[in-house]
């Protein structure tokens, strides 16, 4: 166990991801390729649906990314909390961005979709609103960060807020449910795709959502180590500082 | 500990402080609806419950940033933290004042802003008694937003973004309650979960601020 943890000491993390970097990129570079050309152009048009269902290959993935990207950031801070691994921190904080960005593509390609499908870019479902609190959630975590000036505080409180923020998270996700219940009896307007997908689409989509994941992993390592980067940056400029002084 | 609650109600009450205000922010959320969507009685009726909701929200988010950061400019907070008051027990106390001076007026004045929106007997009961419910906990959840910004300058924009999410089950319960019991139907499940969420904060969010005001005085 020991010896897991020194994959977080920042001088050993540098090197191994720096090693592993260009394998990932190129791991995550073929899976998309694969999925994406195989779920664009291989697999027939769904009938109702017509060509707007290839959609999927890029909506299901950034929505499952963005919420398991949250919890991703949740476990970092923890250790963060309990171990005090500054990767850890840092990588939360890189992960961020990175889930913003696919709850953003993840709610503009539900729009896309649901204009030709349901009539209307937005409707108040218990799916699509739970997915603008993310990414209101999203936006504060990263505005904290943002604000906080000493760079052990700011994770020490980040990572507080990253605790609580997820239990309100879920809480969100079953009071929607609740309030559109309350509103529309019988809504049917089922966005729960996965048990309708037929195996023709699957193969590709669990392929796209592999290459979303290995894409994220090595969009991650390179933020987290342009932070760490960024941080040794700023203790040579104090050190010269000092010296100067 | 009762000290404390004393001095800030003290404090609220006489230099000027937000007791007056969010009542005076709350009547005015309330008087610019109509001028919005129109007089029309039975459409004021149906969205007061939610309408009310929302400016209870906003007038209990109005004076977050007072809860702790006079007392962390002055070093009140340092004091406080150094004495044998547990942290948690600040934070609880520092919340108990500010729903004493928002909350509290809030859903004493409730019946009346009701009756303003056109809001009929057993209507201005049910939102009555959802506000009592919910505000301990929009002052609980406020109060953590104040501690974790509290070392901020002019934090009060960021407070609101971090806030207003956390805000957002509470809000869908009260209102869903208030505006089932106005119109009749069984409110009792949304009322349940509505406590249990006030219960909920009560209980664990005082260990959350209070790490993260311990965080801050660092």
């Amino acid at each position: 166990m020991n010896r897991f943890w020194e994959f977080a000491n920042p001088v050993r993390f540098m090197s191994w991801s720096g090693r592993l970097l260009p394998l990932l990129m190129a791991l995550a570079a073929f899976t998309l390729t694969v999925g994406l050309v195989w779920g664009f152009f291989f697999t027939p048009e769904a009938e109702n649906f017509g060509s707007t269902v290839k959609i999927i290959y890029v909506h299901v993935p950034a929505a499952a990314m963005a919420i398991n990207i949250w919890i991703m950031m949740l476990v970092t801070s923890l250790i963060w909390l309990v171990r005090r691994h500054h990767v850890s921190a840092l990588a939360a904080r890189s992960a961020a961005l990175i889930g913003l960005t696919m709850t953003v593509i993840a709610l503009g390609t539900g729009m896309v979709w649901g204009e030709p499908m349901w009539g209307t870019w937005w409707a108040w479902d218990p799916r699509l609103t739970s997915f603008l609190v993310l990414f209101l959630f999203y936006l504060g975590y990263m505005a904290l960060w943002a604000a906080i000036e000493d760079p052990d505080t700011a994770a020490d409180l980040t990572s507080v807020l990253a605790i609580v923020g997820s239990v309100f998270a879920v809480l969100s996700r079953y009071a929607v449910n609740f309030w559109n219940q309350g509103l529309h009896q019988g809504a049917s307007l089922s966005l729960d795709k996965e048990e309708h997908v037929a195996d023709v689409y699957w193969v590709p989509l669990v392929i796209a959502l592999v290459g979303f994941g290995l894409l994220f992993v090595a969009l991650l390592l390179v933020r987290t180590r342009s932070e760490v980067r960024r941080r040794r940056t700023h203790a040579l400029e104090m050190r010269e500082r000092m010296a100067d002084a | 500990m009762i000290a404390l609650l004393i001095r800030d109600l003290r404090l609220a009450v006489r230099a000027g402080g937000g007791f007056g205000l969010g009542l005076a922010f709350f009547l005015i959320v309330t008087m610019l609806v109509p001028f919005g969507v129109g007089p029309e009685a039975a459409i004021l009726a149906r969205i007061a419950p939610g309408i009310l909701w929302v400016g209870a929200l906003l007038a209990c988010l109005l004076s977050l940033d007072r809860v702790f950061q006079l007392d962390f400019e002055d070093g009140t907070l340092d004091l406080l933290a150094t004495s044998p008051v547990p942290m948690e027990g600040v934070v609880l106390v520092k919340a108990l004042a500010h729903w004493l001076t928002t909350g509290l007026p809030l859903v004493a004045a409730a019946p009346a802003f009701a009756m303003l929106m056109q809001m009929d007997g057993p209507g201005q009961y049910w939102l009555m008694l959802t506000l009592a419910l919910g505000t301990p906990a929009l002052s609980m959840i406020g109060a953590f937003g104040a501690a974790l910004t509290v070392g901020i300058r002019r934090g009060g924009l960021l407070l609101s973004l971090l806030v207003l999410p956390l805000y957002v089950p509470t809000l869908i319960f009260g209102a869903e309650a208030a505006r089932r019991g106005a119109e009749g139907i069984a409110a009792g499940t949304p009322l349940l979960l509505l406590a249990g969420i006030t219960a909920g904060s009560l209980a664990l969010i005082p260990f959350a601020a209070a790490a993260a005001i311990r965080m801050n005085l660092r």
